[in-house]
């Protein structure tokens, strides 16, 4: 009986993780198809596989190549994670290791800006954008995805370092280390693991953002994101090359988030779940 | 903190007249790290929003930028009653709870079935997390084109084996499509949080339940439940903050309509469409309002959750 309901159980968690998963398997096997194979009902799921939707996504059929906008996502993702890192890091480690006074006030206050929804701030940006001359402009998203993610890497980085023993601390400010000495040479190379998870999820975030994106940038900026609206409308067979370019576009969010899996659910939870 | 008998040797707290300066030195050296991204988070999100709540005082139509002019609370009174606008603080409610609401509990059976041993445990984590990692757009198109659609969809074309109908999923129950497509993607979110929760339960407790002859469900409704609420009360607080925000499945499924424009959505519209600024900012601030009433529950889950790690450290 136990053993029969324990199977039970595993089955249906499989079941589960199957049914969750179809769509992207179906996306993944649609990509592969010839856009005649890809729009059948019933659905043709042993059709003749091929890279016609790729080659289409890429601009072999004449439409607008991917690569520019593929490439201002990652300009902008690397860039603000960066960002990110290079500010959050020595902010942490002043709200973990050599607490400024009211430290809990400090790291509420970097939570309470993420509960403020970005579209209220979008106006008086695109205003600001405009009269800088800034739109369209990569250094614009690079700069609001730095405020986007700086919380959560704030957060994240906090609950790693206040983890570090205080005497290895010690240790190298007997030896006179200066602070960023310590910080590049003693805190660094033992929260590695925390400081990567932090950039990957910092870097899916700024992947995946629309809202700035599309409203402050044209065709100079576009990000991938972007890129990927012109397919909203549908446009006489297009499954194929629809679900080339979504799981192109995809594939570095899921690499990244599957590198940081374990540290997933700290990130997305501000650091408050470990 | 304001000892005044503390012996000389150990009052960093209380330095002696002479050696202020150099104390309130060290006290900024201890802050300087933290400065940099303190300003930088005050600079480019807190600026933006005092500059919100002053346009939003003003009538300013960005086509007609010198006919601006203050109009006190009227933007306000516009957003208010505007049936569209009020619409749409509807339709961000009932996608905000019904999005939370079934991802919570889907999320939760979820993470019971993951939290026993099985084969290939490991695995099936992986698929379902998998489209929490589909980037939202891309997620989008592909609940609108390719399972959506009436004529080829996936949907319809399982429904063909079976003789079912054909139905015209987002014109025939749009907000349901959007909602569908959001619960897809963040019933993984919620696992991963209801996971981590049901794995930090006290194992001891439980055995000793068992062994007192407590069935299953007993000890899920009288342990799990009640350890598990923290965690359910922060899965569904911080998907309500993420959700409310949701501009992109809105604005792919149904460009928001048919009913389905939320906030944030309309919002986007009436700057980016009727250039109507004042009007825009002012629902931006209704926007942020209703988020601070949000995030107000939100910091406190968040610092008890917070409290108690510092305290078990």
């Amino acid at each position: 009986m136990n053993v029969v309901r324990r199977n039970g159980l595993g089955l249906l968690a499989w079941l589960s993780g199957i049914v969750f998963f179809l769509p992207i398997a179906w996306m993944a096997l649609t990509s592969f198809h010839s856009e005649s194979d890809a729009a059948t009902n019933p659905p043709s799921f042993a059709a003749a596989l091929t890279l016609d939707g790729y080659r289409d996504f890429f601009g072999a059929g004449g439409g607008a190549s991917p690569w520019p906008a593929l490439i201002n996502s990652t300009v902008a993702s690397v860039a603000s994670t960066l960002l990110v890192l290079l500010l959050a890091f020595p902010a942490a480690y002043a709200l973990s290791v050599n607490r400024v006074r009211k430290w809990t006030d400090v790291l509420f206050f970097f939570l309470s800006t993420k509960m403020l929804p970005a579209v209220a701030g979008l106006l008086p940006i695109y205003l600001f954008a405009r009269n800088a001359g800034m739109l369209d402009n990569i250094l614009l998203l690079v700069i609001l995805y730095t405020s986007m993610n700086l919380p959560i890497a704030v957060w994240m980085m906090q609950s790693f370092l206040a983890e570090i023993p205080v005497a290895v601390i010690e240790a190298a400010k007997v030896d006179g280390a200066r602070l960023p000495t310590i910080l590049a040479r003693v805190v660094a190379p033992i929260s590695l693991p925390g400081i990567a998870a932090t950039a990957l999820i910092c870097f899916i975030f700024s992947w995946n953002e629309l809202l700035f994106a599309r409203v402050l940038t044209g065709v100079v900026a576009e990000t991938a994101p972007v890129f990927l609206t012109g397919f909203i409308t549908s446009q006489g067979l297009f499954l194929a090359k629809v679900c080339a370019a979504s799981l192109v576009i995809s594939l570095p969010v899921l690499a990244a988030g599957f590198a940081a899996q374990d540290k997933l659910v700290q990130g997305l939870s501000l650091g408050a779940v470990k | 903190m304001t000892a005044t008998t503390t012996a000389p040797v150990a009052s960093p707290g209380i330095p002696a007249p002479a050696r202020r300066p150099s104390a309130r030195l060290r006290a900024w050296a201890t802050r300087a790290p933290l400065l940099p991204a303190l300003i930088f988070m005050i600079v480019v999100t807190q600026l933006p929003f005092v500059a919100t709540l002053v346009i939003s005082f003003f009538d300013w139509n960005s086509l007609y930028p010198d006919a601006r002019h203050f109009t006190g609370v009227d933007n306000y009174q516009e957003v208010l009653t505007d049936p569209d606008l009020r619409h749409s603080v509807g339709t961000t409610v009932l996608l905000t709870v019904a999005v939370v609401l079934a991802s919570l509990v889907l999320g939760l059976v979820l993470a019971l079935l993951l939290d026993r041993r099985f084969r290939g445990r490991g695995i099936v984590r992986t698929l379902l997390i998998a489209p929490f990692l589909v980037v939202p757009v891309a997620a989008a198109l592909l609940w609108k084109h390719v399972l959506y659609n009436p004529e080829y969809g996936l949907f319809n074309g399982l429904l063909h084996y079976v003789g079912g109908p054909q139905p015209d999923w987002i014109s025939t129950t749009p907000l349901l499509a959007v909602e569908a497509s959001l619960v897809w993607q963040w019933t993984p979110f919620m696992m991963l949080i209801l996971l981590a929760g049901l794995q930090s339960r006290d194992h001891e407790q439980i055995e000793a339940a068992r062994v007192d002859g407590a069935s299953d469900w007993q000890i899920f409704v009288h342990l799990t439940l009640p350890h598990l609420r923290r965690y359910l009360e922060l899965g569904a607080l911080l998907g309500s903050i993420y959700i409310v925000q949701n501009f992109d499945a809105v604005f792919t499924i149904t460009s928001g309509g048919l009913g389905t424009a939320n906030l944030p959505y309309t919002v986007y519209q009436s700057f980016y469409q009727a250039h109507e600024n004042g009007l825009a900012s002012a629902a931006g601030v209704l926007v942020v309002i209703g988020s601070i009433v949000i995030a107000t529950f939100a910091l406190r889950v968040v610092s008890s959750l917070f409290r108690e790690e510092a305290s078990r450290a």
